[in-house]
This record gives C-alpha cells, sequence and structure tokens, in this order.
C-alpha cells in the first residue's frame, strides 16, 4: 500500500522540486522522467491488487473528508495507461522540447499533471476525485498554455480551463446531490445507502438518481469534452505536441469516461439499467462521435484531425457507458490511448521535422523521408480505423459496436458510419502526409527524427497492435470473455465494421492520391458547424457582454455607489457639515465654550 | 449686613458680564480683560463662602482663601503671558480685532 502512496506523492514533490530548486539547474527534464519512469515501474508491481486506504483529511464535527487510495482491476489497469503513455510522452518530450526555453516550467507541468490524474485514478471517494479533477484542468491550463506568448495559445488555454469549469460545476452539483441521496462519499459505501434510500423512496428514487447522474455527467462533458462542450478540445492543440498526445489522448478526456464507469461501479450496474440519464449518456456520446468526426473529414490542420478523431472516438465510449456497456468502454479507451498517443507523438514528429509546419496540404511524401514516422504512424491509422484482427483498435470499437447493436440500432447505424468516416479522415490524413510529393519546403528538408523520439513511436506502435492481447496481464477491463454477448449478432456487426472499412479506405484513397488540394470543400464541416462561431458570436456577445454588463451594473451601483462610494461620500459630507464649525471666529469658541460649561453645570447641579 | 446670597449675586453678575464681554467684545484686550472679570468673580464667590462658612474656633474658612491667593497669582501669570502674545500678535498681523483673525477657519 505505500507503493500506492509513492506512485500518488512522487510526481508532486518532484513537481515542487522541479519549480522552487531546480529551475535553473537544468536538471527538471531528468528528474520529471524519472518520477515517470518509477510511477510506471510502482503502477506495474501493482498489477492486481484489490485494496484500500485512506487517512483523513478534513473533519469538520463528524463529517470528515478522506484524501484515500483504491486499488482494483479498474484503478491499476487504469494507472498502467497513465503511467505508460505518460512515460512515453515524457521521454519524447525530452527531444520536443530540447531548444525550449521554459523547458523546466513545461517539465513541471507534466509532473503536477501526472500527479492530478493519478489521483483521479486512485481516489477512493468523490471529494477526492472532485479535487484532482480540478488540478487535472489547472495543469491541462498551464500546459496548453505553456506558449503563452502566442495569444492563440493563451486564449486556448483559457477557453479549456472555462469549458471544464461549466461542467465541473455540473460536477459538484451531482457530487452533492448523490451524497444527499446515499449518505456517503467514500466508493464503498454508496451502493449500501443507494439501497436505503431505495427502499424508503422506492416512487422517486429513479428520477433523483437520474438528475444526479446528469449533473455528474456534464462534469464528463467537460472534461471528455462531448458537446456542446468539445470546443475547448480542437483549440487545446495549441499547446505542445506532446502535451496533446498526454492529455488529449490518454489521460484527461478519458478521465471523464473513466469517472462515469466508476460511478456505475459504485452505484452498482443494475441500477443504471433503463435509467433515463443512461439513454441521454449515450445518445450524447453518440452524436458527439457523428459530429466530431463529420468536422474531421474537412480540417487541414494534422493535429486538428486527430483532435477531433479524439472527440469522434471519445464519443463512442460515453456512448458504451450510457449503453451499460462501460466495460467496452473501458477496453477501448485502454487500445485508444496507446495507438491515439501514438498517432499525437507521430504528428509532433512530423510538426518538428518539417519545422513547425502543421498543414497537411503543406506536407506530402514524407513516407520516403521519415520511414519510421511514417511506418508507426501507419500503425496508428491501421488501429484507430480497426483493420481488422490485427489491430487492438479492431477488438475494442467491435464491443463497442456490439454494445450498440445490443442495445439501440439507430446508434449502431451511427456508429457504422462514423466507424466510415473515421477510416475516411484517417486514410485522407495519411494519404496526403505520406505520399505524394512534397508540397512545400519545409517538408523537403524533413528528415527522420532522433531516437529519443522514434523509440516511443515504435513502443507504441507495439502497444498498438498487441495491447488488445496483453489487457489481462495488464488488468485492463476486457469484455470479450463474455461469449454469449459475443456470439449474438457477431457476424452482422463484422460485416457491418468490415465493410465501413473498406468503403472509407476506397473513398479515401480514391480522393485523395496524387492531389494537391483538397478536392471536396464543405464549408459547413470545414467550419465546425459554426458551433464555435455561434459561441463566440451568439453566446460570448449577448450571454457573456449581457452579463458583464449587468455585473458591471452592480459594480457601479452597489458596490462603487452605496459600499466604497457610499462610505467616502457619507463621510465626507459629514465632514462638510462639522467644518462650519471650525468657523475661526474667537466668540464663536467662547460662547460654545461657555455654553457647555452652563449646560455641564446644569445637567451636575440638577 | 449683606448675606451670602448678595454677594453670590453680584458674583454672577460680574461672570455673566465676564462672559458677555468675552463672546461679545471684538477688542482682544478687551476680551481678555472679561476674562479677568470673570476670574475676579470667582473669587469673590470664593471669599464669599469664606466668610459665610466659618470654622470652629469662630475664623473664617481658610480654604477658600487660599483659592483666591492660588487664582490671583495664576491669573497674574497668565495676564503676564496673556499680554505678551497680544504685543506679538499685533507685532505679527497689525491688528488685535478677532473677526480680522480667522486663519484657523475651517
Amino acid at each position: 500500500m505505500n507503493l500506492a502512496w509513492i506512485l500518488l506523492f512522487l510526481p508532486l514533490a518532484v513537481a515542487v522540486a522541479n519549480q522552487l530548486a531546480l529551475k535553473k539547474t537544468g536538471l527538471a527534464p531528468t528528474l520529471s522522467v524519472a518520477s515517470a519512469l518509477v510511477t510506471f515501474v510502482i503502477a506495474v508491481l501493482l498489477l492486481g491488487k484489490n485494496e484500500t486506504s485512506h487517512f483523513a483529511w478534513a473533519t469538520i464535527g463528524e463529517f470528515s473528508i478522506n484524501i484515500g487510495i483504491k486499488l482494483d482491476q479498474l484503478s491499476t489497469g487504469m494507472m498502467i495507461v497513465v503511467t505508460g503513455v505518460g512515460l512515453l510522452v515524457h521521454i519524447f518530450s525530452l527531444a520536443y522540447m530540447k531548444d525550449d526555453a521554459a523547458k523546466a516550467r513545461y517539465f513541471t507541468g507534466l509532473s503536477l499533471f501526472m500527479f492530478s490524474m493519478t489521483g483521479i485514478v486512485l481516489a477512493d471517494n468523490f471529494i477526492m476525485t472532485f479535487i484532482f479533477w480540478e488540478l487535472v484542468g489547472l495543469s491541462s491550463y498551464l500546459l496548453i498554455g505553456h506558449w503563452y506568448e502566442k495569444d492563440t495559445a493563451a486564449n486556448a488555454a483559457k477557453k479549456a480551463f472555462l469549458c471544464n469549469r461549466v461542467g465541473d460545476f455540473g460536477f459538484m452539483v451531482g457530487i452533492l446531490m448523490l451524497w444527499g441521496i446515499t449518505g456517503h462519499l467514500a466508493f464503498d459505501q454508496m451502493q449500501a445507502g443507494l439501497e436505503l434510500f431505495q427502499k424508503a423512496n422506492p416512487v422517486f428514487c429513479g428520477g433523483v438518481l437520474s438528475a444526479a447522474v446528469l449533473c455528474i455527467f456534464c462534469g464528463a462533458i467537460g472534461k471528455s469534452a462531448q458537446l456542446p462542450l468539445h470546443v475547448w478540445l480542437p483549440d487545446a492543440m495549441e499547446g505542445p505536441t506532446p502535451v496533446s498526445a498526454l492529455i488529449h489522448a490518454a489521460t484527461m478526456v478519458a478521465a471523464g469516461v473513466y469517472m462515469l464507469f466508476r460511478l456505475q461501479l459504485t452505484l452498482g450496474l443494475e441500477n443504471f439499467e433503463g435509467l433515463q440519464a443512461s439513454q441521454f449518456i449515450a445518445w450524447t456520446g453518440g452524436i458527439t462521435s457523428l459530429v466530431a468526426a463529420l468536422m474531421a473529414t474537412q480540417q487541414d490542420d494534422i493535429k486538428r484531425v486527430l483532435a477531433y478523431s479524439t472527440l469522434s472516438q471519445l464519443g463512442y465510449m460515453v456512448m458504451a457507458v450510457g449503453l451499460n456497456s462501460g466495460e467496452a468502454a473501458m477496453f477501448h479507451l485502454f487500445t485508444h490511448a496507446w495507438f491515439k498517443a501514438l498517432l499525437f507523438l507521430g504528428a509532433g514528429a512530423i510538426i518538428y521535422a518539417c519545422h513547425h509546419e502543421q498543414d497537411i496540404w503543406k506536407m506530402g511524401g514524407l513516407l520516403k523521408k521519415m520511414p519510421i514516422t511514417g511506418i508507426t504512424f501507419g500503425i496508428g491509422t491501421a488501429a484507430l480505423i480497426a483493420v481488422p484482427y490485427v489491430t487492438s483498435g479492431f477488438y475494442s470499437k467491435e464491443e463497442i459496436l456490439t454494445a450498440a447493436y445490443n442495445h439501440d440500432k439507430i446508434l449502431f447505424g451511427i456508429a457504422v458510419f462514423v466507424a466510415f468516416l473515421t477510416t475516411f479522415y484517417m486514410t485522407r490524413a495519411f494519404v496526403v502526409t505520406f505520399l505524394g510529393k512534397t508540397r512545400s519546403d519545409q517538408a523537403d528538408h524533413a528528415h527522420e527524427v532522433g531516437p529519443l523520439m522514434w523509440l516511443p513511436l515504435i513502443i507504441l506502435a507495439g502497444m498498438a497492435i498487441g495491447s488488445a492481447w496483453i489487457a489481462g496481464p495488464l488488468c485492463a477491463i476486457d469484455p470479450r470473455t463474455h461469449a454469449q454477448e459475443h456470439a449474438h449478432g457477431h457476424f452482422v456487426i463484422l460485416g457491418f465494421s468490415i465493410t465501413a472499412l473498406v468503403l472509407g479506405l476506397i473513398s479515401g484513397f480514391v480522393l485523395y492520391v496524387g492531389k494537391n488540394q483538397d478536392p471536396l470543400s464543405i464549408p459547413l464541416l470545414k467550419n465546425r458547424f459554426y458551433i464555435d462561431g455561434f459561441y463566440d458570436n451568439f453566446i460570448v456577445r449577448y450571454f457573456q457582454d449581457a452579463f458583464a454588463s449587468l455585473i458591471a451594473f452592480f459594480d457601479e451601483l452597489f458596490i462603487n455607489g452605496l459600499m466604497v462610494g457610499g462610505l467616502s461620500r457619507s463621510a465626507e459630507s459629514v465632514g462638510n457639515i462639522f467644518r462650519r464649525v471650525q468657523s475661526g471666529s474667537l466668540q464663536g469658541y467662547a460662547f460654545c465654550f461657555g455654553l457647555g460649561v452652563i449646560l455641564v453645570i446644569y445637567f451636575t447641579a440638577f | 449686613m449683606a448675606t451670602l446670597n448678595d454677594y453670590l449675586l453680584v458674583s454672577g453678575l460680574l461672570f455673566a458680564m465676564g462672559l458677555a464681554g468675552v463672546v461679545l467684545r471684538r477688542n482682544i484686550i478687551i476680551v481678555f480683560m472679561c476674562l479677568e472679570l470673570m476670574l475676579s468673580a470667582a473669587n469673590l464667590s470664593l471669599v464669599a463662602f469664606s466668610r459665610f462658612n466659618p470654622a470652629p474656633n469662630g475664623l473664617p474658612d481658610t480654604n477658600g482663601q487660599m483659592l483666591v491667593f492660588f487664582v490671583v497669582t495664576v491669573a497674574a501669570a497668565e495676564v503676564a503671558v496673556g499680554l505678551a502674545i497680544i504685543v506679538a500678535l499685533y507685532r505679527a498681523r497689525q491688528t488685535i480685532h478677532t473677526d480680522e483673525l480667522t486663519s484657523l477657519k475651517g
């Protein structure tokens, strides 16, 4: 158990040491990487443990908030993803951020992020989850805004933080509601509390639980970037690319899915059967995956393509959770983390080699110049588009499709169409980036990146293929043991998914091989359904500005007018009144003095 | 034979005149004299009390008389200081009229 505590607090200690002591020495990156390595080793050692331990952090009367660690299959498996991808990203960052002036700050941010993420995964109660949830928001803000001199990066960081905060407010309300329902905050005690509540209030238990779950889902909407709070994730690509790989592939965005599944396990899966909130969650996920995949087909920035594909895959996972198949979601999360980190780091390598050129139409022909990156990126693409039987993505996507097929045929249709779109846009990205002729000087001068960069790529490529097979030893949640569920409709699903794959590949190749500019131009998709524009022009202009003017009015009237200004004005006017007393006339003073004496005598004598 | 009340009446009149002078007159020297008048009024009442409140041995009460001596000496010192201030004031401002001395007005 001590190991788990070290796992939790080591990154924090490293972050503090980096920030306070090692900023100037240049040791910060090494220390961070070492801590990532140690946490990974500890995570491996903790595999398969089943324990909890906690200490009271704040006690108020009988109520006490605990900081605790819960080890089970879910958390130890997730820790492998977090620390494993984290370690590779740390190593990759060593090379990627080599020339950055603020390396120490960057690695401090990474360590802080690892600390917060570990906290979410290991937490044994909801308050702790919430605390670390917010810490993740903070550290992602720091990392996305690493190049804060750029306005776009600073704005993206702000946007990410604000979107997350919007969701987190709902999350907090949800936690409080659950606390009210069950009377407990620790995961282990909640189910018993819920049963008591169910017995006491059988009529409205479902509705109240639905409301609480929906509120908690708000938190997941924010963190896992579901509609309508998805806008922060593509913008967050302004951060350094390894950060995108860490935050937007493996960890932060997965936290929402992880937390939802944790909630389901905590309250008992059977309580979610037929719950209205579950329906809502499933449809939110399905629509997000569809909308994001549509948007991804028209993006020109390689990182944005990946960002939207992440959104779409997260939509898959959320849909699976909503369909009460959290195991499929966690399995997809597990495999997706590796190959999406691979794709992001591959994109990072390309961007690094092309001197920070991110437009895929200015690349091209990179497969010959960067064979290792090209091949590993290809493997990642294959895993994402779920090439049958050889890639890990195939197995997990199949589970999600099965879940959709068994519960809701419309969602199944959406999911298959999304699979087609995924294949299409990833083929497009791969073909345009790696095949054909080079289309700019930067791409012309590109050459293979150093071993510190391609080594993580190769390891991740191995995981992209193999993670489905080693899910067992890594304690990842793997639903493939439920054979009977698997048999039902298996070939229908397989047929649909392979058809989607083939169609996507064909259309992608036919449309994009040998092209120098995009043959398709769909402004609606290119402009991301105008959602960002809507937020900027409507929400920001009317809501925010109206709200701001309301607050300004309040500020002017109450704070400035009545409280601060009012006090000063009343002091001034009282002073003005008493100024008359200082008349400067000696006789006046004498008269008052005499009057005073008379009054004193009058009151004392009579 | 004058009674205590007669003395006190005269003393009160003197005091009222002094106070009226202090409040109404503009010339500082007059004001100053009126102040002295008020002190004298107080002295008169003290002496009167002393005279009409004899000690057991038949002599007047000495406390009041001693107090009068103190007041007289202090008044003498006060006059010395006060007149010096008035002279200094006149040198500085060429006036001793209170309605022209209003630099403390707020």
